[in-house]
Protein backbone atom coordinates (compact mmCIF):
# COMPACT_ATOMS: atom_id res chain seq x y z
CA UNK A 1 0.00 0.00 0.00
CA UNK A 2 1.20 3.42 -0.39
CA UNK A 3 0.44 6.49 1.14
CA UNK A 4 0.31 10.15 0.37
CA UNK A 5 -0.13 12.38 3.17
CA UNK A 6 -0.64 15.82 2.52
CA UNK A 7 1.89 16.56 -0.22
CA UNK A 8 2.31 20.24 -1.67
CA UNK A 9 4.86 21.22 -4.40
CA UNK A 10 5.03 24.16 -6.02
CA UNK A 11 8.13 25.44 -8.81
CA UNK A 12 9.45 28.38 -8.87
CA UNK A 13 6.89 29.92 -6.46
CA UNK A 14 4.12 28.68 -8.17
CA UNK A 15 2.23 25.96 -6.18
CA UNK A 16 1.11 23.42 -9.00
CA UNK A 17 0.06 20.45 -5.74
CA UNK A 18 -1.97 21.43 -3.25
CA UNK A 19 -1.96 19.44 0.05
CA UNK A 20 -3.13 16.09 -2.20
CA UNK A 21 -3.77 12.80 0.46
CA UNK A 22 -4.94 9.53 -0.70
CA UNK A 23 -3.85 6.30 -0.78
CA UNK A 24 -3.44 2.80 -3.41
CA UNK A 25 -4.16 -0.77 -2.39
CA UNK A 26 -1.91 -3.55 -3.38
CA UNK A 27 -3.68 -5.84 -5.96
CA UNK A 28 -5.52 -3.11 -7.49
CA UNK A 29 -5.31 -0.98 -10.71
CA UNK A 30 -5.26 2.85 -8.83
CA UNK A 31 -5.70 5.26 -11.44
CA UNK A 32 -4.84 9.10 -11.16
CA UNK A 33 -6.79 10.94 -14.25
CA UNK A 34 -7.52 14.24 -15.02
CA UNK A 35 -7.20 16.88 -17.83
CA UNK A 36 -3.56 17.54 -19.31
CA UNK A 37 -1.97 19.91 -17.25
CA UNK A 38 -3.74 18.98 -13.95
CA UNK A 39 -0.44 17.85 -12.82
CA UNK A 40 -1.12 14.04 -12.82
CA UNK A 41 2.64 13.53 -14.03
CA UNK A 42 4.32 16.15 -11.30
CA UNK A 43 2.13 14.19 -8.71
CA UNK A 44 3.52 10.80 -9.96
CA UNK A 45 7.51 12.29 -10.09
CA UNK A 46 6.54 13.53 -6.33
CA UNK A 47 5.47 9.69 -5.28
CA UNK A 48 8.62 7.65 -6.92
CA UNK A 49 11.12 11.00 -5.56
CA UNK A 50 12.07 11.94 -8.68
CA UNK A 51 10.35 15.47 -7.53
CA UNK A 52 11.23 16.42 -3.92
CA UNK A 53 7.92 17.34 -2.41
CA UNK A 54 8.26 20.92 -0.24
CA UNK A 55 5.66 19.36 2.28
CA UNK A 56 3.84 16.15 3.67
CA UNK A 57 5.28 12.51 3.87
CA UNK A 58 4.84 9.19 0.95
CA UNK A 59 4.77 6.11 2.88
CA UNK A 60 5.42 2.87 1.02
CA UNK A 61 4.03 -0.12 3.46
CA UNK A 62 4.71 1.75 6.07
CA UNK A 63 8.14 3.03 5.35
CA UNK A 64 8.53 6.43 5.24
CA UNK A 65 10.11 7.37 1.81
CA UNK A 66 10.28 10.87 2.37
CA UNK A 67 12.57 11.16 5.29
CA UNK A 68 15.31 8.77 3.52
CA UNK A 69 17.99 10.36 1.79
CA UNK A 70 19.01 9.68 -2.03
CA UNK A 71 20.88 6.14 -0.70
CA UNK A 72 18.43 4.71 1.71
CA UNK A 73 15.95 5.20 -0.56
CA UNK A 74 17.49 2.28 -2.90
CA UNK A 75 16.15 -0.21 -1.34
CA UNK A 76 12.39 0.74 -1.87
CA UNK A 77 13.25 2.00 -4.83
CA UNK A 78 14.36 -1.60 -5.81
CA UNK A 79 10.61 -2.54 -5.04
CA UNK A 80 9.00 0.18 -7.69
CA UNK A 81 8.98 -0.11 -11.50
CA UNK A 82 8.15 2.57 -13.64
CA UNK A 83 6.41 2.95 -17.29
CA UNK A 84 7.11 6.68 -18.75
CA UNK A 85 5.18 8.61 -20.32
CA UNK A 86 7.31 7.99 -23.58
CA UNK A 87 9.14 4.48 -22.43
CA UNK A 88 12.72 6.00 -21.95
CA UNK A 89 13.74 2.98 -22.98
CA UNK A 90 17.46 2.90 -23.42
CA UNK A 91 17.80 3.63 -27.20
CA UNK A 92 21.36 2.02 -27.27
CA UNK A 93 20.55 -0.98 -25.76
CA UNK A 94 18.53 -3.94 -27.30
CA UNK A 95 15.30 -4.88 -25.97
CA UNK A 96 16.72 -7.88 -24.53
CA UNK A 97 19.85 -5.47 -22.51
CA UNK A 98 16.84 -2.88 -21.71
CA UNK A 99 15.01 -5.82 -19.87
CA UNK A 100 18.14 -7.02 -18.07
CA UNK A 101 19.73 -3.87 -17.38
CA UNK A 102 17.89 -3.68 -13.38
CA UNK A 103 18.92 -7.36 -12.95
CA UNK A 104 22.47 -6.55 -14.06
CA UNK A 105 22.52 -3.62 -11.89
CA UNK A 106 20.94 -5.21 -8.37
CA UNK A 107 20.91 -9.14 -8.99
CA UNK A 108 23.57 -11.73 -7.96
CA UNK A 109 21.82 -14.07 -11.57
CA UNK A 110 23.94 -15.80 -13.41
CA UNK A 111 24.35 -15.43 -16.65
CA UNK A 112 21.51 -18.19 -17.81
CA UNK A 113 19.68 -17.34 -14.42
CA UNK A 114 19.54 -13.92 -16.34
CA UNK A 115 18.39 -15.02 -19.33
CA UNK A 116 15.97 -17.23 -17.78
CA UNK A 117 14.21 -13.82 -16.13
CA UNK A 118 14.52 -11.93 -19.42
CA UNK A 119 13.04 -14.31 -21.04
CA UNK A 120 10.31 -15.16 -18.91
CA UNK A 121 9.21 -11.24 -18.84
CA UNK A 122 9.14 -10.71 -22.70
CA UNK A 123 6.73 -13.72 -22.94
CA UNK A 124 4.65 -12.39 -20.62
CA UNK A 125 4.46 -9.14 -22.58
CA UNK A 126 4.19 -11.26 -26.00
CA UNK A 127 7.24 -9.62 -27.24
CA UNK A 128 9.42 -13.44 -27.25
CA UNK A 129 12.14 -13.46 -29.80
CA UNK A 130 12.23 -9.81 -29.80
CA UNK A 131 15.35 -9.71 -27.72
CA UNK A 132 18.02 -8.55 -30.36
CA UNK A 133 15.70 -5.49 -31.96
CA UNK A 134 16.95 -1.99 -30.77
CA UNK A 135 14.01 -0.09 -29.50
CA UNK A 136 14.50 2.53 -33.19
CA UNK A 137 12.90 -0.51 -34.70
CA UNK A 138 9.95 -1.54 -32.94
CA UNK A 139 6.54 -0.29 -32.95
CA UNK A 140 5.35 1.95 -30.36
CA UNK A 141 3.59 -0.49 -28.89
CA UNK A 142 6.41 -2.90 -28.52
CA UNK A 143 8.01 -0.19 -26.81
CA UNK A 144 5.37 -0.05 -24.30
CA UNK A 145 5.40 -3.17 -23.63
CA UNK A 146 9.11 -3.29 -23.53
CA UNK A 147 9.07 -0.78 -20.95
CA UNK A 148 6.61 -3.00 -18.81
CA UNK A 149 8.69 -5.79 -19.24
CA UNK A 150 12.06 -4.22 -17.81
CA UNK A 151 9.28 -2.59 -14.88
CA UNK A 152 8.42 -5.89 -13.82
CA UNK A 153 11.65 -7.49 -14.01
CA UNK A 154 12.92 -6.93 -10.62
CA UNK A 155 9.46 -8.15 -9.52
CA UNK A 156 8.02 -5.08 -7.89
CA UNK A 157 5.94 -4.48 -5.33
CA UNK A 158 4.75 -1.14 -6.83
CA UNK A 159 3.64 -0.02 -10.33
CA UNK A 160 3.98 3.01 -11.92
CA UNK A 161 2.54 3.77 -15.83
CA UNK A 162 2.34 6.91 -16.82
CA UNK A 163 -0.31 7.06 -20.06
CA UNK A 164 0.75 3.44 -20.69
CA UNK A 165 -2.03 3.79 -24.06
CA UNK A 166 -1.33 7.16 -24.95
CA UNK A 167 -0.64 7.13 -28.91
CA UNK A 168 -1.76 3.48 -29.38
CA UNK A 169 -4.89 2.63 -31.42
CA UNK A 170 -7.61 1.42 -29.38
CA UNK A 171 -7.18 -2.40 -29.73
CA UNK A 172 -3.47 -2.19 -28.79
CA UNK A 173 -4.20 -0.01 -26.09
CA UNK A 174 -6.60 -2.58 -24.69
CA UNK A 175 -3.82 -5.31 -24.76
CA UNK A 176 -1.67 -3.13 -22.99
CA UNK A 177 -4.79 -2.50 -20.24
CA UNK A 178 -5.49 -5.68 -19.39
CA UNK A 179 -1.32 -6.48 -19.48
CA UNK A 180 -1.27 -4.03 -16.93
CA UNK A 181 -4.64 -5.63 -15.01
CA UNK A 182 -3.16 -9.21 -14.94
CA UNK A 183 0.63 -8.41 -13.64
CA UNK A 184 -1.43 -6.13 -11.15
CA UNK A 185 -3.39 -9.17 -9.56
CA UNK A 186 -1.39 -12.10 -10.42
CA UNK A 187 1.65 -10.85 -8.54
CA UNK A 188 -0.81 -8.85 -6.22
CA UNK A 189 1.45 -5.15 -7.28
CA UNK A 190 0.49 -1.78 -6.10
CA UNK A 191 -0.26 -0.37 -9.59
CA UNK A 192 -0.85 3.31 -9.69
CA UNK A 193 -1.36 4.11 -13.26
CA UNK A 194 -2.05 7.94 -14.59
CA UNK A 195 -4.21 8.18 -17.41
CA UNK A 196 -7.23 10.10 -19.23
CA UNK A 197 -8.29 7.69 -21.34
CA UNK A 198 -11.95 6.93 -19.46
CA UNK A 199 -12.27 3.55 -21.93
CA UNK A 200 -9.38 1.96 -20.06
CA UNK A 201 -10.54 3.97 -16.31
CA UNK A 202 -13.98 1.88 -16.93
CA UNK A 203 -12.02 -1.25 -17.92
CA UNK A 204 -9.68 -2.24 -15.96
CA UNK A 205 -10.00 0.64 -13.15
CA UNK A 206 -10.76 -0.37 -9.11
CA UNK A 207 -9.94 2.64 -7.50
CA UNK A 208 -10.24 6.34 -9.05
CA UNK A 209 -8.15 9.73 -8.01
CA UNK A 210 -9.62 12.43 -10.48
CA UNK A 211 -7.14 15.74 -10.15
CA UNK A 212 -8.06 19.02 -11.20
CA UNK A 213 -5.70 21.97 -11.03
CA UNK A 214 -3.61 19.78 -8.97
CA UNK A 215 -5.85 19.40 -6.19
CA UNK A 216 -7.31 15.65 -5.20
CA UNK A 217 -10.74 16.73 -6.69
CA UNK A 218 -12.78 13.57 -6.38
CA UNK A 219 -12.14 9.65 -5.30
CA UNK A 220 -14.17 6.60 -6.38
CA UNK A 221 -14.40 3.71 -8.35
CA UNK A 222 -15.39 2.95 -11.61
CA UNK A 223 -19.66 2.35 -10.59
CA UNK A 224 -19.72 5.84 -9.08
CA UNK A 225 -17.82 8.08 -11.28
CA UNK A 226 -20.17 7.41 -14.23
CA UNK A 227 -23.34 8.45 -11.69
CA UNK A 228 -21.02 11.50 -9.82
CA UNK A 229 -22.82 14.82 -9.53
CA UNK A 230 -19.54 16.41 -9.48
CA UNK A 231 -19.34 19.17 -11.81
CA UNK A 232 -15.45 18.93 -12.68
CA UNK A 233 -15.72 14.89 -13.26
CA UNK A 234 -18.57 15.01 -15.19
CA UNK A 235 -17.16 17.30 -17.18
CA UNK A 236 -14.19 15.49 -17.68
CA UNK A 237 -15.93 11.67 -17.65
CA UNK A 238 -19.12 13.11 -20.62
CA UNK A 239 -16.65 16.05 -22.18
CA UNK A 240 -18.65 16.22 -25.62
CA UNK A 241 -22.61 16.85 -26.25
CA UNK A 242 -22.81 13.38 -27.57
CA UNK A 243 -21.27 11.89 -24.57
CA UNK A 244 -23.76 13.64 -22.56
CA UNK A 245 -26.85 12.16 -24.52
CA UNK A 246 -25.05 8.36 -24.27
CA UNK A 247 -25.06 9.15 -20.23
CA UNK A 248 -28.72 10.68 -20.31
CA UNK A 249 -29.61 7.50 -22.54
CA UNK A 250 -28.31 5.14 -20.14
CA UNK A 251 -29.63 7.02 -16.92
CA UNK A 252 -33.19 6.56 -18.43
CA UNK A 253 -31.70 2.87 -19.62
CA UNK A 254 -31.19 2.49 -15.80
CA UNK A 255 -34.86 3.97 -14.55
CA UNK B 1 28.10 36.68 -11.55
CA UNK B 2 25.53 34.29 -9.64
CA UNK B 3 25.27 32.13 -12.91
CA UNK B 4 28.27 31.36 -12.51
CA UNK B 5 28.41 30.29 -8.70
CA UNK B 6 24.84 28.33 -9.36
CA UNK B 7 27.13 26.55 -11.98
CA UNK B 8 30.41 25.79 -10.10
CA UNK B 9 27.79 24.58 -7.06
CA UNK B 10 25.78 22.12 -8.99
CA UNK B 11 28.73 20.99 -10.81
CA UNK B 12 30.54 20.05 -7.53
CA UNK B 13 27.29 18.47 -6.54
CA UNK B 14 26.94 16.64 -9.22
CA UNK B 15 30.79 15.15 -9.32
CA UNK B 16 29.93 14.39 -5.36
CA UNK B 17 27.21 12.15 -6.91
CA UNK B 18 29.24 10.65 -9.45
CA UNK B 19 32.55 9.54 -7.25
CA UNK B 20 30.31 8.31 -4.16
CA UNK B 21 28.57 4.72 -4.24
CA UNK B 22 29.48 3.39 -7.44
CA UNK B 23 27.28 0.46 -8.66
CA UNK B 24 29.09 -2.88 -9.31
CA UNK B 25 32.60 -2.91 -10.42
CA UNK B 26 31.69 -5.42 -13.13
CA UNK B 27 29.36 -3.16 -14.64
CA UNK B 28 31.93 -0.38 -14.67
CA UNK B 29 34.18 -2.07 -16.51
CA UNK B 30 32.42 -2.94 -19.47
CA UNK B 31 31.27 0.57 -19.66
CA UNK B 32 35.02 1.75 -19.34
CA UNK B 33 35.83 -0.45 -22.38
CA UNK B 34 32.83 1.07 -24.41
CA UNK B 35 34.14 5.01 -23.73
CA UNK B 36 37.63 3.42 -24.36
CA UNK B 37 36.16 2.92 -27.87
CA UNK B 38 34.27 5.80 -28.67
CA UNK B 39 36.52 8.69 -26.95
CA UNK B 40 39.74 7.21 -27.47
CA UNK B 41 39.48 4.66 -31.00
CA UNK B 42 37.08 6.74 -32.69
CA UNK B 43 39.40 9.89 -32.16
CA UNK B 44 42.45 8.76 -33.26
CA UNK B 45 42.20 9.53 -36.91
CA UNK B 46 41.58 12.95 -36.30
CA UNK B 47 44.23 13.21 -33.81
CA UNK B 48 46.66 11.41 -36.12
CA UNK B 49 46.09 13.88 -38.62
CA UNK B 50 46.32 16.70 -36.82
CA UNK B 51 49.29 15.98 -35.79
CA UNK B 52 51.05 15.14 -38.46
CA UNK B 53 50.36 18.06 -40.62
CA UNK B 54 51.17 20.16 -38.16
CA UNK B 55 54.73 18.37 -37.54
CA UNK B 56 55.01 18.89 -40.82
CA UNK B 57 54.05 22.49 -41.28
CA UNK B 58 56.25 23.79 -37.99
CA UNK B 59 59.67 22.19 -39.70
CA UNK B 60 59.13 23.43 -42.72
CA UNK B 61 58.03 27.22 -41.48
CA UNK B 62 61.03 27.15 -39.03
CA UNK B 63 63.20 26.08 -41.62
CA UNK B 64 61.57 29.27 -44.00
CA UNK B 65 62.69 31.68 -40.99
CA UNK B 66 66.30 30.22 -40.20
CA UNK B 67 67.24 31.22 -43.65
CA UNK B 68 69.80 33.83 -43.23
CA UNK B 69 72.66 31.06 -42.83
CA UNK B 70 73.57 31.78 -39.18
CA UNK B 71 70.89 29.88 -37.22
CA UNK B 72 72.13 26.20 -37.19
CA UNK B 73 69.71 24.20 -39.05
CA UNK B 74 69.36 21.83 -36.27
CA UNK B 75 66.81 24.34 -34.87
CA UNK B 76 64.46 22.63 -37.35
CA UNK B 77 64.40 19.65 -35.19
CA UNK B 78 64.59 21.34 -32.21
CA UNK B 79 61.57 23.43 -32.22
CA UNK B 80 59.37 21.43 -33.97
CA UNK B 81 59.83 19.18 -30.82
CA UNK B 82 59.52 21.75 -28.44
CA UNK B 83 56.53 22.58 -30.30
CA UNK B 84 54.95 19.03 -30.10
CA UNK B 85 55.49 18.79 -26.73
CA UNK B 86 55.33 21.70 -24.57
CA UNK B 87 51.91 22.75 -26.47
CA UNK B 88 50.44 21.47 -29.88
CA UNK B 89 49.80 17.28 -28.86
CA UNK B 90 48.67 18.52 -25.28
CA UNK B 91 46.60 21.84 -25.02
CA UNK B 92 45.50 22.31 -28.95
CA UNK B 93 45.19 18.60 -29.45
CA UNK B 94 42.93 18.72 -26.68
CA UNK B 95 41.02 21.40 -27.41
CA UNK B 96 40.18 19.63 -30.83
CA UNK B 97 39.08 16.93 -28.77
CA UNK B 98 36.85 18.86 -26.71
CA UNK B 99 35.07 19.36 -30.20
CA UNK B 100 34.27 16.17 -30.79
CA UNK B 101 34.11 14.16 -28.04
CA UNK B 102 32.72 16.79 -25.69
CA UNK B 103 30.42 17.61 -28.43
CA UNK B 104 29.58 14.16 -28.37
CA UNK B 105 29.45 13.39 -24.38
CA UNK B 106 27.17 16.03 -24.20
CA UNK B 107 24.41 15.37 -26.72
CA UNK B 108 24.45 11.69 -25.42
CA UNK B 109 23.54 12.63 -21.85
CA UNK B 110 21.59 15.45 -22.74
CA UNK B 111 19.52 13.15 -24.84
CA UNK B 112 18.83 10.43 -22.28
CA UNK B 113 17.92 13.67 -20.35
CA UNK B 114 15.28 14.58 -21.80
CA UNK B 115 13.95 11.81 -22.95
CA UNK B 116 13.60 10.75 -19.27
CA UNK B 117 16.12 7.21 -19.68
CA UNK B 118 18.13 9.29 -16.75
CA UNK B 119 15.00 9.42 -14.63
CA UNK B 120 14.07 5.64 -15.57
CA UNK B 121 17.54 5.12 -13.97
CA UNK B 122 16.86 7.19 -10.98
CA UNK B 123 13.64 5.34 -10.05
CA UNK B 124 15.29 1.63 -10.11
CA UNK B 125 17.65 2.89 -7.65
CA UNK B 126 20.71 3.44 -10.04
CA UNK B 127 23.08 6.08 -9.44
CA UNK B 128 22.74 7.26 -12.95
CA UNK B 129 25.31 10.37 -12.54
CA UNK B 130 28.21 7.79 -11.67
CA UNK B 131 27.06 4.48 -14.21
CA UNK B 132 26.80 7.54 -16.91
CA UNK B 133 29.78 9.72 -15.70
CA UNK B 134 32.29 8.15 -13.88
CA UNK B 135 33.31 5.83 -17.33
CA UNK B 136 33.68 8.72 -19.38
CA UNK B 137 36.26 10.12 -17.19
CA UNK B 138 38.16 7.10 -16.50
CA UNK B 139 38.59 6.01 -20.02
CA UNK B 140 39.17 9.66 -21.05
CA UNK B 141 42.41 9.83 -18.24
CA UNK B 142 43.38 6.69 -19.30
CA UNK B 143 43.35 6.57 -22.84
CA UNK B 144 44.35 10.94 -23.45
CA UNK B 145 47.73 10.37 -22.91
CA UNK B 146 48.75 7.71 -24.66
CA UNK B 147 47.04 9.39 -27.62
CA UNK B 148 49.35 12.44 -27.03
CA UNK B 149 52.73 10.65 -27.10
CA UNK B 150 51.33 9.04 -29.95
CA UNK B 151 50.76 12.92 -31.33
CA UNK B 152 54.18 13.82 -30.56
CA UNK B 153 55.69 10.74 -31.94
CA UNK B 154 53.64 11.21 -35.25
CA UNK B 155 54.33 15.28 -35.49
CA UNK B 156 58.02 14.82 -35.06
CA UNK B 157 58.24 12.51 -37.27
CA UNK B 158 56.43 14.31 -40.19
CA UNK B 159 59.00 16.66 -39.60
CA UNK B 160 61.86 14.50 -40.59
CA UNK B 161 59.50 13.36 -43.78
CA UNK B 162 58.84 16.30 -45.01
CA UNK B 163 62.12 18.57 -44.04
CA UNK B 164 64.47 16.13 -45.82
CA UNK B 165 61.90 15.23 -48.59
CA UNK B 166 62.57 18.73 -48.96
CA UNK B 167 65.94 18.63 -48.89
CA UNK B 168 65.64 21.85 -46.14
CA UNK B 169 67.56 19.68 -43.43
CA UNK B 170 69.52 16.06 -43.25
CA UNK B 171 68.48 13.58 -40.86
CA UNK B 172 71.33 14.02 -38.94
CA UNK B 173 70.85 17.67 -38.24
CA UNK B 174 67.38 16.83 -37.68
CA UNK B 175 68.19 14.36 -35.08
CA UNK B 176 70.86 16.68 -33.56
CA UNK B 177 68.09 18.96 -33.18
CA UNK B 178 65.63 16.50 -31.32
CA UNK B 179 68.27 15.40 -28.60
CA UNK B 180 69.46 18.95 -28.05
CA UNK B 181 68.99 19.68 -24.31
CA UNK B 182 66.21 17.34 -24.34
CA UNK B 183 64.84 17.35 -20.87
CA UNK B 184 62.54 14.30 -20.16
CA UNK B 185 60.26 16.42 -17.63
CA UNK B 186 58.84 18.71 -20.34
CA UNK B 187 57.16 15.39 -21.29
CA UNK B 188 55.78 14.51 -17.53
CA UNK B 189 54.96 18.37 -17.48
CA UNK B 190 52.65 17.71 -20.63
CA UNK B 191 51.06 14.42 -19.76
CA UNK B 192 50.25 16.46 -16.03
CA UNK B 193 48.71 18.94 -18.53
CA UNK B 194 46.51 16.05 -21.04
CA UNK B 195 45.24 14.30 -17.83
CA UNK B 196 43.54 17.63 -16.46
CA UNK B 197 42.12 18.49 -19.72
CA UNK B 198 40.67 15.19 -19.69
CA UNK B 199 38.95 15.61 -16.76
CA UNK B 200 37.65 19.02 -17.56
CA UNK B 201 36.24 17.61 -21.34
CA UNK B 202 34.33 15.14 -19.97
CA UNK B 203 33.28 16.10 -16.33
CA UNK B 204 32.34 19.77 -18.01
CA UNK B 205 30.13 18.26 -21.09
CA UNK B 206 28.44 15.57 -18.61
CA UNK B 207 27.44 18.65 -16.76
CA UNK B 208 26.00 20.51 -19.39
CA UNK B 209 24.31 17.09 -21.20
CA UNK B 210 23.03 15.62 -17.32
CA UNK B 211 21.23 19.34 -16.50
CA UNK B 212 19.69 19.61 -19.96
CA UNK B 213 16.21 20.57 -19.69
CA UNK B 214 13.51 21.51 -22.58
CA UNK B 215 14.17 19.10 -26.49
CA UNK B 216 16.18 18.88 -29.06
CA UNK B 217 17.13 22.62 -29.68
CA UNK B 218 18.38 22.50 -25.93
CA UNK B 219 20.19 19.45 -26.55
CA UNK B 220 22.42 21.28 -29.00
CA UNK B 221 22.66 24.42 -26.93
CA UNK B 222 24.28 22.14 -24.03
CA UNK B 223 26.90 20.63 -26.62
CA UNK B 224 27.72 24.38 -27.21
CA UNK B 225 28.06 25.02 -24.07
CA UNK B 226 29.71 21.68 -23.44
CA UNK B 227 32.51 22.58 -26.21
CA UNK B 228 32.97 26.40 -25.23
CA UNK B 229 33.12 26.04 -21.59
CA UNK B 230 35.41 22.86 -21.50
CA UNK B 231 38.08 25.06 -24.09
CA UNK B 232 38.16 28.04 -21.82
CA UNK B 233 38.79 26.10 -18.59
CA UNK B 234 41.22 23.96 -21.09
CA UNK B 235 43.00 27.67 -21.94
CA UNK B 236 42.78 28.58 -18.75
CA UNK B 237 44.34 25.48 -16.85
CA UNK B 238 46.84 25.46 -19.26
CA UNK B 239 47.98 28.81 -18.35
CA UNK B 240 48.19 28.15 -14.31
CA UNK B 241 49.59 24.98 -14.95
CA UNK B 242 52.23 26.29 -16.69
CA UNK B 243 53.15 28.66 -13.94
CA UNK B 244 53.05 25.91 -11.80
CA UNK B 245 55.02 23.78 -13.22
CA UNK B 246 57.38 24.98 -16.00
CA UNK B 247 58.39 28.49 -13.32
N1 LIG C 1 9.90 20.85 -13.77
C1 LIG C 1 8.90 21.75 -13.78
N2 LIG C 1 9.16 23.07 -13.62
C2 LIG C 1 8.18 23.98 -13.61
N3 LIG C 1 6.88 23.68 -13.79
C3 LIG C 1 6.54 22.40 -13.96
C4 LIG C 1 7.54 21.37 -13.97
N4 LIG C 1 6.92 20.19 -14.16
C5 LIG C 1 5.61 20.47 -14.28
N5 LIG C 1 5.37 21.78 -14.16
C6 LIG C 1 4.04 22.42 -14.20
O1 LIG C 1 3.03 21.42 -14.16
C7 LIG C 1 2.15 21.54 -15.27
C8 LIG C 1 1.93 20.23 -16.00
O2 LIG C 1 1.89 19.18 -15.12
P1 LIG C 1 1.91 17.66 -15.61
O3 LIG C 1 2.96 17.45 -16.64
O4 LIG C 1 1.95 16.86 -14.39
O5 LIG C 1 0.50 17.52 -16.32
P2 LIG C 1 -0.20 16.18 -16.73
O6 LIG C 1 -1.48 16.12 -15.96
O7 LIG C 1 0.72 15.03 -16.61
O8 LIG C 1 -0.53 16.48 -18.25
P3 LIG C 1 -0.56 15.47 -19.50
O9 LIG C 1 -1.83 14.72 -19.38
O10 LIG C 1 -0.58 16.39 -20.66
O11 LIG C 1 0.65 14.61 -19.41
C9 LIG C 1 2.81 22.48 -16.25
O12 LIG C 1 1.85 23.35 -16.71
C10 LIG C 1 3.87 23.17 -15.48
O13 LIG C 1 3.44 24.46 -15.14
MG1 LIG D 1 1.70 13.68 -18.00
Amino acid sequence: MIEVKNISKSFDGNTVLHDVTTEFLPGKVNFIIGRSGSRKSVLTKCIVGLNEVDKGEIFFDGRNFTSLNKWDRRSIRQEMGMLFQGAALFDSMTVEENVMYPLRMFSKMTKAELQKRVDECLERVNLSGKNKLYPSEISGGMQKRTGIARAIAMNPKYLFCDEPNSGLDPQTAIVIDNLIKEITVDYNITTVVVSHDMASVIEIGDLINFIYQGNLWWRGNPASILNSDNKEVTEFVFPSAFMQEIRDALRQGHK
Amino acid sequence: MSGLFSHIGRYSILLGQVFTRPAKASEYRRLIVDELDKIGLQSLGIVALLSFFMGAVVTIQTAANIDSGWIPKWTIGFTTRQTMILEFSSTIVCLILSGKVGGNISSEIGTMRITEQIDAMDVMGVNSASVLILPKIIAAIFIFPFMVIGSMFLGICAGAIVGTGQGVISLTDYIYGLQYYFEPYQVSYTLIKTVVFAFIITSISSYHGYFTKGGAREVGQSSTKAVVYSMVFILLSNYILTQLLLL
